[in-house]
């Protein structure tokens, strides 16, 4: 009925792109994404373009230029704690205001929501999470596990065609962002050809800064209505370079645990050493001890291990 | 005959189109959307198959609009609808209910008059199609 009224409708001669931007919230949503999130320059001049060109296909779309839904599905490739998540969120978000997804809400899943455990199970369960997201975005974290080579049996390969499928039948009903490491996803789309060809926008999350990350760590600080004492800022700059090099390191993730312990670290001190009462000053200060205390200091994870296993013999 | 039941019925079939913007209704009326099919025309015929599980967290009616596909690969000669259900407090109850797809003929329904005691009449209606058992009804 919609498109009737469409065919009817005079069309525009003319259009006003800076009017549709402005109308459409899309500068709300870049402008969010600018202050919100720290670096990632490149991911932000990305989505930039990619909503200039949603923008203008829209206008093509009006003026009678352009019918198809153009593809929407993006890969977010970038080591673990860049922002990924985030920033599919506001994608979302930016979707929505756009026109492109109905409803703009995110329905995160990883392999486990999609890969059944028997026969016949998977398809069922990969529908509903696929129906769930109708409307929506749906985005597949770490989606190279869906694929898994060494097992031919293995159900994955069943979701990932009910996947493709869906993508390519319902392009107007759901936006598919899959997310992962950058050399696992390439690997992951070399075996399945199907989706490399069904992505349009491959966006990667480059890893932050040691300035950003410090930068970070004051903002989810102050979020929390808690502050670094002067020495603590050097001492959280001088954490963030080493822990870089250490194994498991997850960019903001780390760092938003490295401050969960040194709360932690905190409320202990506070305990330890309060005589009198203690103002909102002291209880939202974290200082230099409580994050030099971490054995990232003494060489990490590894060297505690290996000096436990020295103690136990 | 054209089986008039539930909502719309007297209106020409609905385009998938139709069907997604009145379950996008029922959905932002915070009703469960669902599917049924039957080959079992009866007016008195309250439950139907069900298709699948009540879609209870689905925000948006692509997914009925889909699931009615679905149903129609498998069920597509013979009569499906999309029931709301409104589960809020003092309703647990059926809100709406429209039939989406029928089969390409519908016999329709004999009346048939059973003497009673005393020249009374009592009255039932059968349908053509459940003369043959069920899965072979239509073509």
């Amino acid at each position: 009925m919609t498109e009737t009224a469409d065919d009817t409708a005079p069309r525009p001669e003319t259009v006003d792109l800076a009017r549709a931007f402005e109308e459409s919230g899309t500068r709300e949503v870049l402008r969010e994404l600018d202050e919100e999130m720290i670096g990632l320059a490149p991911v932000k001049s990305r989505i930039r373009e990619t909503a200039a060109l949603l923008l203008v296909d829209q206008a093509r779309r009006r003026m009678g230029l352009a019918t198809e839904t153009p593809t929407l599905h993006m890969s977010f490739t970038g080591n673990p704690g860049t922002g990924k998540t985030t920033v599919a969120l506001k994608m979302a978000s930016l979707l929505h205001r756009l026109g492109y997804v109905r409803k703009g809400h995110l329905v995160t899943v990883t392999r486990d929501d999609l890969v059944g455990q028997y026969i016949g199970h998977t398809a069922p369960k990969t529908k509903e999470v696929l129906k769930k997201a109708m409307g929506g975005v749906l985005f597949i974290d770490e989606a190279y596990y869906l694929y898994r080579p060494e097992n031919e049996r293995d159900y994955g390969q069943e979701a990932i065609e009910i996947l493709l499928q869906v993508m390519e039948n319902n392009r107007d009903d759901l936006v598919v962002i899959l997310a992962g490491y950058a050399d696992r996803m390439d690997r992951f789309f070399e075996s399945n050809p199907g989706f490399r060809s069904r992505i349009a926008h491959h966006i990667e999350f480059p890893d932050y800064t040691d300035a950003e990350l410090l930068q970070i760590s004051e903002i989810m600080l102050s979020e929390q209505n808690y502050d670094f004492a002067p020495e603590a800022r050097a001492a959280m700059a001088d954490y963030i370079a080493l822990r870089r090099q250490q194994p498991h390191f997850a960019n903001a993730r780390s760092i938003r645990n490295a401050l969960d312990r040194a709360r932690l670290r905190q409320a202990n001190r506070l305990f330890a050493e309060a005589k009198g009462p203690l103002g909102a000053r002291e209880l939202s200060t974290i200082t230099e001890t409580d994050l030099r205390a971490s054995r990232v200091f003494r060489g990490g994870l590894g060297t505690d291990r290996a000096r436990m296993a020295q103690a136990a013999e | 005959m054209r089986l008039t039941q539930g909502t719309f019925s007297f209106l020409p079939d609905f385009t998938d189109e139709d069907i997604r913007l009145q379950a996008q209704y029922a959905i932002d009326q915070g009703w469960a959307v669902s599917v049924e099919w039957t080959d079992d025309p009866h007016p008195r015929n309250t439950y139907w198959e069900m298709w699948g599980h009540p879609m209870f967290d689905n925000p948006d009616a692509a997914a009925v609009v889909f699931e009615v596909n679905e149903c129609r690969k498998e069920h597509g000669s013979k009569y499906i609808r999309v029931i709301a259900f409104d589960a809020s407090p003092g309703w647990e109850s059926i809100r709406m209910s429209f039939i989406v797809n029928r089969p390409a003929e519908e016999p329709g329904f004999r009346l048939v008059r059973q003497e009673g005691e005393g020249r009374a009449v009592r009255y039932t209606i059968q349908s053509y199609a459940a003369d043959r058992p069920e899965g072979a009804r239509y073509a």
